[in-house]
């Protein structure tokens, strides 16, 4: 155990000797900054949104309506930016150090190739569910702050976020044992963006009450898990609205998100294991 | 005695290329063993066999008495790659923590000093890895690969970026390393190095080794090259055995002898001999 926190250990300190924190941190900077200016805006003359001038004022809540909408705009960028922290942790663990000549003094010590991957695993995987949780959180309590609007869960949608970029960190490790950094980078964002394209037909599926569609949607949100875990999260911003407004969130752009029930969270377990075995697996029959 | 060594009929193929076809080698405690051969010979394949990074296709290796690649055998070596890298933001002296740490070292400080003193970087141990010349980087990565006292040190071309002074520094290492009963298996095309330190010596080629013994072994006699008050005579195709009767002769055919060489090819002719005429 004390090998993998070695291992952990040194990655994070590489992890900042390469800067990518500062990026990511300024990239956070600024994503809240704007943020904050959007919620603004968004909460800005409720009274006089698209629902009274509908005539349906009394009907929808608005503050509900845009507060759920921009939380989830938040919730999308959160995934997008741990995404990108997670591939940048990962995405030359294996193949990408051996190239440089890195991996090789540390590989001929005893501590054993599995114990290497389960510390940059474990490095990645805390630093990216740390960093997502906490910038939800964050927007979740600007926008309560600025618009007076907090979601029906909290830790839910938290969790969901944090869970699904230790799902994609698990995948840029796996393509690391068989890739290039620069091509294992570019395979990981391609699968990423499956998994948002897949979520997006979802939410298409549910607006045309297309059953085939929503089915294609959730097997390859269940094969790709950190979307399905995305959408659980969202799902989870509004799980108590019902009636008009319930129905208004459904259409909108982050609405019609699907909760995959109990045992989203279980999968979501075994799915990272199989992945860590998958890449056991590769990196113990990999010639450095 | 286990030897620190032992590779029976180790084959290696890379899809359609095969770089070893058959390497048998032993390397026993204290020897330093110098593996020759042109680029593609398999020299660092076998190494990286030796060292768990690569699997054979067939074949056994052991090192230490335990199947090479196991944690037993891991925890018994040192190694340097030639192509090699280490992190630029550690100094010297973190490197060396980083790796007593990975080794399961408790030598401390102590040993750290010990080893850097040894490679002659004694006053380097702050500075960071990025701000060091090439050879200074090797000869760090020599220190490395004696942390945690190995009792078998693998070191690939180790001296390729040295200047003299660092090669002799390491020279003088390496001698005091096997002194202490440390096998050491040293691939190198620098065969002066190896002709000066080794105490046995294998050529490899095509993946296999087709020449093995000690570095005087290997030599083939030249003649004998005797010193007369007319002049030097070398007679050709004598060994050393030889020098005595060819010395008797002379003086009994009244001639003053002043000096007498044993003439034999060096570690280098002997090396270009046999890839020549392979």
């Amino acid at each position: 155990m004390s090998e993998v926190a070695l291992v952990a250990a040194y990655a994070l300190r590489e992890s900042l000797r390469r800067r990518v924190f500062l990026v990511v941190l300024i990239l956070t900077t600024l994503f809240l900054v704007l943020y904050t200016v959007g919620a603004i805006f968004a909460f800005d003359d409720l009274e006089s949104g698209p629902a009274a001038q509908f005539g349906v004022g009394d009907l929808v809540d608005e503050r509900q309506l845009r507060g759920s909408t921009i939380l989830g705009l938040a919730m999308f960028s959160t995934l997008f930016l741990g995404a990108v922290l997670a591939v940048f942790l990962t995405m030359g663990a294996v193949r990408g150090d051996a190239d440089q000549g890195l991996l090789q003094p540390m590989v001929v010590r005893p501590l054993g190739r599995t114990q290497l991957l389960a510390g940059r695993f474990a490095a990645a995987a805390a630093v990216c569910a740390a960093y997502a949780a906490a910038v939800y959180l964050l927007a979740m309590l600007i926008t309560g702050v600025v618009g007076d609007w907090w979601p029906d869960r909290v830790l839910g949608p938290a969790l969901g976020l944090a869970a699904g970029v230790v799902v994609i960190a698990a995948l840029s490790l796996l393509g690391s044992v068989f890739l290039s950094a620069t091509a294992n980078g570019i395979a990981v964002f391609m699968v990423f963006g499956a998994g948002l394209a897949a979520g997006l037909l979802g939410q298409i599926g549910e607006a045309l009450d297309s059953a085939s569609l929503s089915r294609v949607a959730e097997v390859v949100s269940l094969a790709l898990p950190f979307e399905a875990l995305y959408q659980a999260g969202l799902a989870g911003l509004t799980a108590d609205a019902g009636g008009i407004t319930g129905a208004v969130v459904e259409l909108g752009p982050f609405g019609g998100a699907q909760e995959f029930g109990p045992m989203l969270w279980p999968w979501a377990v075994v799915y990272v294991l199989l992945v860590g075995l998958a890449a056991r697996a590769g990196f113990a029959r990999r010639d450095l | 005695m286990t030897a620190a060594l032992v590779a029976a009929g180790v084959t290696k193929r890379y899809g359609a290329k095969d770089a070893l076809l058959g390497a048998d080698l032993r390397v026993e405690p204290g020897q330093l063993f110098g593996l020759l051969g042109p680029n593609g010979a398999g020299k660092s394949t076998l190494v990286k066999i030796a060292c768990g990074l690569v699997r054979p296709s067939a074949g056994t290796v052991e090192v230490l008495g335990v199947p090479a690649g196991s944690a037993a055998a891991r925890a018994g070596i040192g190694y340097l790659a030639e192509l090699f890298r280490f992190p630029g933001w550690l100094s010297a002296d973190e490197l060396l923590v980083l790796h007593q740490r990975l080794a399961g070292s408790e030598g401390g400080a102590g040993e750290r000093q010990e080893l850097l003193r040894l490679v002659g970087l004694a006053e380097a141990a702050a500075v960071k890895i990025e701000g060091m010349s090439k050879g200074m980087q090797q000869r760090l990565g020599i220190a490395q690969a004696l942390v945690g006292s190995p009792r078998l040190l693998m070191l690939d071309e180790p001296t390729s970026a040295l200047d003299p002074v660092g090669r002799r520094i390491v020279r003088e290492l390496l001698t005091e390393v096997s002194g202490r009963g440390v096998a050491v298996l040293l691939n190198s095309h620098l065969l002066s190095e190896i002709e000066l330190v080794c105490d046995r010596v294998a050529i490899m080629l095509g993946g296999r080794i087709v020449q093995e013994g000690a570095p005087s072994e290997l030599a083939s006699p030249r003649g004998v090259e005797v010193e007369t008050a007319a002049g030097s005579r070398v007679f050709e195709g004598a060994a050393r055995d030889d020098a005595p009767r060819i010395v008797a002769d002379l003086v009994q055919a009244g001639e003053q002898v002043y000096a007498v060489r044993v003439l034999a090819s060096t570690l280098e002719e002997t090396y270009l001999e046999t890839v020549g005429a392979a």
